[in-house]
């Protein structure tokens, strides 16, 4: 773990350098690669098994054994790693690994049938290599472009909107630029968004950046903790923790050192606000973990983005590297005693590592399982040591706030849910897309008169608000207003910010199932109440989708609903059964 | 599922641990072990010996009659298996064998025998050997295999301290700061005590220095490990010493209260500075200093070691740099620290313990010391012999200057673990008289005149004293096999047979009721054991001797205010050269030892199905050498030294360093004690089994 | 200091940082446990121990929730009752539990209903049958992962054994599915003396309750081979 105790030169090793670009890597003999990260351990796990998998295609058992030893993981442990993350393979893939999006709006948009016209045109099936080792086509949960459903990743290239008659031109097309579609009044977390280069520091510096790090630096640590204190900022990833309680209670607590974690591991079904943004706007999200830095007394920071995105991990390598080039990473930051240096970390294909503390274990290298609460990340978080861990979204607030001050801060919003707020809308609506609010606004205010309603005149059959580990809201209670405090008197949570729409001819049942498919997919296997109940609950949701239900399935669903609910280690589970818990007393009679 | 018909506690019949057992009886067979989690010394662990390595008991070759050798009375004698001996009634052969011993000592007086003790049996039915030894033979002639393991240990610790064991516990393990593993592959001889320094280390963040040649698997442990070249560890610890006190670490406080001799050991260590210790050990002068600084730094630091120490020709010498060590830190009498000689089998330090040694009756009191052997020769009501006996090698010597003319061995199998076999075996060829007793025909009692079938550990109730000094109860699980007998009964039957024999009017005493009593009689004897009997260990699951008196609690850790010796003495070293080094003819270092699946001679292990997942027997050999005699792995290779040769499976690994290579000593059929040889440490009198040097050749 | 609580309306009075498994205890309420074990670090994964804590938005794993000044503790509530009997129910649905007499018990006390997920996918797998000692029969494993942490961190420190795979389909794995004579394994049967489920056990245990004598096939087998192979002396 050198990099815990290393003396920070400006520049962190070369090897680390490497890691940070994975579209780059050197071809540098794998052992050499090995040889490079040994010293830091099993950290290096994850990264050491997805170098791998880009190299080869997968991971044999000769490849397994050798980073095993170079890293000094237990071999079983590395078998247990491999098989936790579903984008590492034992078995062969292909130069190109095709994946197909089955999450809830990609599916209801066709996306089954696109990956069934692949296979076809390939000639291939699902999970097997052609014949010449190119293509290896999978089905994935939510890759985060819902707004362009029904959406595939080829390689390492984002295509949205396909459709199952262009195969052979979805193979070779090239990236779908990213996303444009923002639409609001009042922009600020998305004033750069599309409008400036996005690795670009001048661009940055000329668009008002940095003028918050610079700002938090003229300021005493404890004076920056005060003022996201009174900026009212909370966490945007789900939870809604008040973020200045948690970097104060970290900058209090005691350790040989301390860490920044952004967490970018954005799974959530039907989000894509923070690939967005680290896409379209990096240093504004750095400049968030600079300061948070400072505030706390950490010196190193890890970004932790999801293994799909693998554009914004390029994007957000590329600025890390401007960054230190520039001396606004490493030692001596503006010419102040303060150090500091991010690392990209990628994930390998797991919703859980979301979860912080199983994003802890995860740069830990280990299976990503949520640890038991308490300790706290704020006091035992990665490695043990006092931790803050902040969405990507509640990062780029940080800058805005020691811009504009608190005060000016918290005029938008309401006074309990103070600042702007991203939505990202998708499904059955005019204008799917990421949407950022500056004022309260009702959820039937946001799809109808923001992103335009239905389409061709249907009516909107349900809402389902925060993501999969949200709840539906039918169509008479859209009224709720869309902040922390409306939503949650109305027993709902607005989650990281997604809206998906159905309308009257969608099959609630196959949405539904899918998110059965979702869980029990995702479900780490760490509790028995989420292991087992997410495949419970599947079981039943299966016989729902297809008509087949026999007596007593709704008490199932119930009582599997209420237990995990009730009952699990973590978040994931405990919200696992909140849709079909929500359908149920909305809709009984479709149980019957 | 099987339900057990019983559970019986017991404590297990392999290593040094003393690990606490359940044996899950049904139909009188035992189907399953495990142990209780909260009881010491081992919480619940096992290893694969103790869980699944029991199966011996119930295996066909026990023996369940007395059996007399066809052809009795012709020598010299012929090894024979089972076939060679016809069954008798206990009748019959003990005043068979009674007879026998009765003539010999008529006629060649006391001095005649050589008798083998055992670390298997119990303390029980050592004690009433040794009485049958002393008190009915008359001498002292009295060994058993300690002396072919820790008696260097012994000696280097008698010299510095004034005492032999283990002086702290296996309870403190987990706790540890620091500590050096040396001359024990751990892991593999004391599994479930590995268990517990890894423990430490990864739970209480210890740091662990590895002195040892092999790459052994506690080397994945160490914060340090210090491959010296074999035979070379009085150079490491002398550099060690060296660096601490030119650094000035040493404990001054300690060494003025509690040591002498230290002016004149500092002096003799000047010239051993680290950079010499690498042209001796090719050990990296940092590295030493590193050790050094670590274990001298700690606040506790313990030294736990095994056969590398001791089983060479400067066994005494290695252990007593350890001892030094100690001495110069302070790092003894306080939990954490101390010299731990981890003791081999189950009652190895029980065999000594109970007075299974040519110079001492229970607890160590002198046979020399006449207050001692007054108290006992009040008790037992006989004259004793106030001469010291001889040592098992020293026995073999006496038996070919044809000084010795019978032997009674108990439970051990000295053709198996003796070196250089080929004379040992002739010594036997020729012996007048040869008395066995064993659960097992083996290598030794195939030369036996008469063997006597003793009970298992899984039949008797008794104790054994495990390696921290815990004396621990075992108890009958299932019913004796055939007429097998509790060895002390045996023992009580033959000496009352020969007593009478040789018209003794008074007896030395051979009545007891059961084991407790024999407990009894020895704690009344000896003061160290005087506030433990079976009852009580029946309370409390085992105790620490020395236990002067009822209330008092046992003692885990030793020398807490003095030694036994007074003060703590430091001994100048010098270093010499190892007992047989390679040549172009021999080109090769043997060094021998145990493997984790196996048991010493293999009596037990090798009729478990411990024997199915090692059936052979191997040579460790490194890939460069192997390349360059041209083996592969799994070929047959012929070993051979100056004395013997054997033919092994090659196993090839980095293990062993290029030019050594290494034989575990359990198979029969390939034992690796016909080639090693038998020099002796002056002082322990105990051979080299580490060093001798052989030459390799495809089979 | 000890701090004061209550537990199904009795007041305790219990060491600050004991467990609410302990506190329970004293109040007289013995806890149903699955994965718990005296000698593993407990995980909490079971959560058979939940109870509900006033004031709580989750219910709370007794063996690994801290009792605190003032909590009041049910350990009979709906919830709780409703948590346990779902998970037996569950698990019963996903696995042989039939040599698992603490669990059976278990599932009469909370009324389980042994058929309650009919159709419900089971996780079979074959029984492992590779070394002299124990088998693994993972039918009957129910991922409490107390071999895990026998093998490795709590007793062994050996670190043969991790879990693999995810969700339901978690199982216990070891390197690339090697035999574990191809492990680090160093059968020290630790992991067979945690498992509460049989689901690794002894081979002599495992013949004898089929009606046969492993030793003495084992014997048989071994002459056979040693007769093949002429190598060996007999024995």
């Amino acid at each position: 773990m050198a990099a815990e105790t290393e003396d920070l030169s400006p520049h962190l090793p070369s090897y680390l350098e490497e890691d940070l670009l994975p579209a780059e890597h050197s071809d540098a003999p794998f052992e050499q690669y090995l040889a490079a990260v040994s010293p830091r351990g099993r950290t290096m796990l994850l990264p050491a098994l997805l170098e791998a998998q880009r190299r080869y295609n997968y991971i044999s058992s000769d490849t397994a054994t050798q980073i095993g030893r170079s890293l000094n993981v237990p071999l079983a442990d590395v078998t247990g790693v491999i098989e936790f993350y579903s984008m590492l393979t034992t078995e062969p893939t292909a130069r190109s690994v095709i994946r197909v999006c089955v999450s809830p709006v990609c599916t209801m948009f066709g996306s089954h049938d696109v990956a069934k016209s692949l296979v076809h045109a390939l000639g291939t099936t699902l999970g097997e290599p052609t014949a010449d080792g190119e293509y290896f086509v999978e089905e994935v949960q939510c890759l985060g472009l819902c707004e362009r459903a029904p959406a595939v990743l080829v390689g390492e290239r984002p295509i949205g909107q396909t459709t199952p008659d262009v195969i052979a031109e979805l193979i070779k097309r090239p990236p779908d630029p990213p996303s444009g579609l923002i639409r609001t009044g009042t922009r600020l977390l998305t004033s750069r968004l599309g409008k400036i280069s996005p690795t670009n520091l001048d661009d940055y510096q000329n668009s008002e950046g940095l003028l918050g790090l610079k700002e938090a630096l003229a300021l005493s640590p404890i004076e920056v903790i005060e003022k996201i204190r009174s900026s009212g900022l909370m966490g945007r990833g789900g939870a809604a923790f008040p973020t200045g309680i948690k970097w104060e209670s970290a900058a209090k607590a005691s350790g040989e050192s301390k860490y920044i974690i952004c967490n970018a591991d954005e799974s959530e079904p039907g989000t894509f606000k923070d690939r967005t943004l680290m896409e379209e706007d990096p240093f504004s999200i750095l400049e968030g973990l600079l300061i948070a830095g400072y505030a706390v007394g950490a010196t190193i920071g890890y970004f932790y983005i999801r293994g799909e995105y693998p554009r914004a991990q390029q994007i957000v390598g590329e600025a890390i590297d401007t960054l230190r080039k520039t001396g606004l990473l490493g030692k001596g930051i503006l010419g102040r005693d303060f150090n500091f240096d991010i690392e990209v970390r990628s994930g390998g294909g797991a919703y859980i590592c979301g979860e912080e503390t199983a994003l802890f274990e995860s740069i830990e290298g280990k299976r990503g399982f949520p640890r038991i609460k308490p300790p706290f990340p704020t006091t035992s978080g990665l490695f043990g040591m006092p931790t803050v861990i902040n969405n990507v979204e509640t990062f780029a607030n940080v800058p805005l706030i020691l811009r504009i001050g608190p005060e000016e801060y918290r005029k938008f919003g309401t006074d309990k849910s103070p600042g702007p707020r991203l939505f990202c809308i998708s499904g059955d609506v005019f204008m799917p897309g990421l949407f950022e609010i500056t004022e309260p606004l009702t959820l039937k205010d946001l799809i109808f008169k923001h992103a335009g309603g239905a389409k061709m005149g249907r009516k909107i059959q349900a809402v389902l608000l925060g993501g999969a580990a949200g709840k539906f809201v039918p169509p008479d209670q859209l009224d709720v207003r869309l902040t922390f405090e409306d939503t949650r008197a109305a027993g709902l949570s607005l989650g990281s910010g997604v809206v998906m729409v159905f309308d009257e001819t969608r099959d609630l049942r196959q949405v539904l199932l899918d998110l059965g498919h979702f869980f029990a997919h995702e479900s780490c296997g760490k509790c028995y109440p989420c292991q087992l109940g997410t495949q419970r609950q599947l079981e039943v949701l299966e016989r729902l989708a297809t008509g087949t239900l026999i007596p007593g399935d709704r008490e199932r669903l119930n009582d599997v609903g209420w237990t995990m609910t009730d009952a699990s280690l973590c978040g994931l589970g405990q919200t696992a059964a909140l849709a079909v818990l929500s359908a149920i007393e909305h809709w009984p009679q479709m149980f019957e | 599922m099987i339900e057990a018909d019983r559970i019986v506690r017991s404590t297990c019949p392999y290593c040094g641990v003393g690990c606490q057992v359940n044996l899950h009886v049904r139909e009188d067979r035992i189907f399953k072990v495990d142990a209780p989690f909260d009881v010491a010394p081992n919480f619940g662990r096992l290893c694969v010996k103790g869980r699944f390595g029991v199966d011996f008991v119930h295996h066909p070759a026990r023996l369940s009659k007395p059996l007399i050798r066809k052809d009795f009375g012709r020598t010299p004698r012929q090894p024979v298996g089972v076939e060679g001996f016809r069954e008798a009634t206990w009748e019959e052969a003990l005043d068979l064998a009674a007879e026998r011993i009765a003539n010999i000592h008529r006629q060649h007086g006391p001095e005649a025998f050589g008798t083998f003790a055992s670390a298997k049996v119990t303390n029980e039915d050592n004690y009433v050997f040794q009485k049958f030894v002393r008190g009915v033979l008359g001498t002292n002639n009295i060994d058993h295999c300690a002396r072919l393991c820790h008696a260097a240990s012994v000696t280097a610790l008698t010299i510095a301290i004034g005492s032999s064991a283990m002086s702290n516990s296996i309870a403190e393990m987990k706790d540890l700061e620091v500590f050096i593993v040396t001359g024990s592959n751990t892991s593999e001889t004391h599994p479930v005590i590995s268990t517990f320094l890894r423990e430490a280390v990864v739970h209480n963040n210890a740091k662990l220095i590895v002195v040892d040649p092999r790459k052994i698997e506690m080397t994945q442990f160490a914060e340090v490990w210090l491959r010296q070249a074999i035979g070379t560890d009085v150079a490491i610890f002398q550099a060690m010493a060296q660096v601490i006190v030119a650094e000035e670490l040493y404990n001054q406080e300690f060494i003025d209260a509690r040591t002498e001799g230290f002016k004149e050991y500092a002096q003799s260590i000047l010239d051993c500075t680290p950079e010499w210790a690498e042209t001796v050990s090719g050990v990296p002068a940092d590295d030493i200093r590193k050790a050094a600084r670590l274990y001298a730094n700690a606040k506790a630091a313990a030294i736990y070691w095994g056969m590398g120490i001791s089983q060479s020709v400067h066994g005494t010498d290695n252990a007593l740099s350890l001892a030094n060590l100690a001495l110069l830190c302070g790092h003894l009498g306080r939990p954490g620290t101390g010299l731990n000689p981890l003791r081999g089998q189950n009652n190895v330090q029980g065999a000594s313990d109970s007075g299974g040694l040519p110079h001492v009756f229970t607890a160590y009191q002198p046979v020399n010391d006449d207050e001692v052997r007054t108290r006992f020769e009040n008790y037992w009501g006989v004259r004793l012999n106030p001469q010291p006996g001889l040592t098992v090698m020293e026995m073999v010597d006496a038996a070919a200057r044809q000084v010795i003319h019978c032997y009674y061995i108990m439970g051990e199998n000295p053709l198996m673990s003796e070196p250089d076999l080929k004379h040992s075996r002739h010594v036997m060829e020729n012996m007048e008289f040869v008395l066995a007793q064993d659960i097992f025909i083996n290598e030794s009692s195939e030369f036996a005149d008469i063997i006597l079938p003793a009970t298992s550990f899984a039949e008797k109730s008794g104790t054994f004293t495990n390696s921290d000094r815990r004396v621990q109860l075992i108890h009958p699980a299932v019913p004796a096999v055939g007429e097998a007998r509790d060895d002390w009964s045996i023992l009580c039957d033959l000496a009352k047979r020969v007593e009478g024999k040789l018209g003794r009017t008074t007896s030395a005493g051979f009545d007891y009721a059961d084991p407790a009593a024999i407990w009894q009689e020895m704690a009344a004897l000896t003061p160290a054991f005087q506030g433990i009997d079976h009852p009580r260990l029946e309370r409390e699951n085992g105790v620490h001797w020395p236990c002067p008196s009822p209330d008092h609690p046992g003692s885990p850790y030793l020398f807490e205010d003095t030694f036994p010796r007074g003060k703590g003495i430091f001994t100048p070293l010098v270093v010499t050269p190892g007992a047989e080094v390679p040549d172009l003819e021999y080109p090769y270092i043997l060094s021998t030892g145990r493997v984790l699946f196996h048991w010493h001679g293999g009596t037990m292990t090798r009729r478990s199905k411990l024997d199915d997942i090692y059936p052979e027997p191997t040579v460790e050999i490194h890939p460069q050498d192997a390349v360059a005699i041209g083996l592969n792995p799994g070929d047959w290779v012929k070993v051979r030294s100056r004395r013997g040769e054997i033919k092994v499976r090659t196993l090839i690994t980095e293990r062993s360093p290029a030019g050594m290579v290494f034989i575990p000593f359990h198979f029969a059929e390939a034992a690796a004690n016909e080639l090693t040889h038998d020099q002796r440490d002056p002082k322990a009198k105990i051979p080299d089994y580490k060093m001798c040097a052989v030459q390799l050749e495809p089979a | 200091m000890p701090i004061q609580l209550t537990i199904d309306g009795k007041p305790v009075s219990i060491e600050d940082g004991a467990s609410l498994m302990l506190a329970a205890q004293q109040a007289g309420v013995d806890t149903p446990v699955i994965c718990y074990h005296e000698a593993t670090t407990p995980n909490g994964l079971c959560r058979q121990c939940v109870v509900e804590v006033e004031g709580w938005r989750v219910l709370a794993p007794a063996c690994i929730t801290s009792a605190a000044e003032g909590m009041v503790v049910h350990t009979a509530s709906e919830r709780v009752t409703r948590a346990r009997r779902t998970i037996l129910e569950m698990l019963n649905a996903s696995m042989d539990l039939s040599e698992a007499p603490a669990i059976q018990q278990q599932m009469d006390e909370y009324k389980a209903d042994r058929k309650r997920f009919p159709g419900a996918h089971r996780r079979s797998q074959p029984l492992l049958d590779d070394n002299p000692f124990y088998v693994r029969d993972y039918d009957k494993c129910l991922m409490c992962w107390r071999c895990v942490q026998a093998c490795g961190d709590d007793l062994q420190f050996t670190y043969a054994l991790s879990t693999g795979g995810r969700g339901y389909e978690s199982h216990i794995a070891t390197f690339f599915d090697a035999p574990m004579t191809e492990t680090t394994c160093v059968f020290c049967g630790n992991c067979v003396a945690v498992c509460p489920t049989n689901a690794l056990v002894s081979k002599t245990e495992i013949f004898m309750s089929r009606g046969l004598d492993y030793d003495a096939i084992r014997r048989e087998k071994r002459k056979q081979r040693r007769a093949e192979k002429k190598e060996f002396s007999d024995d």
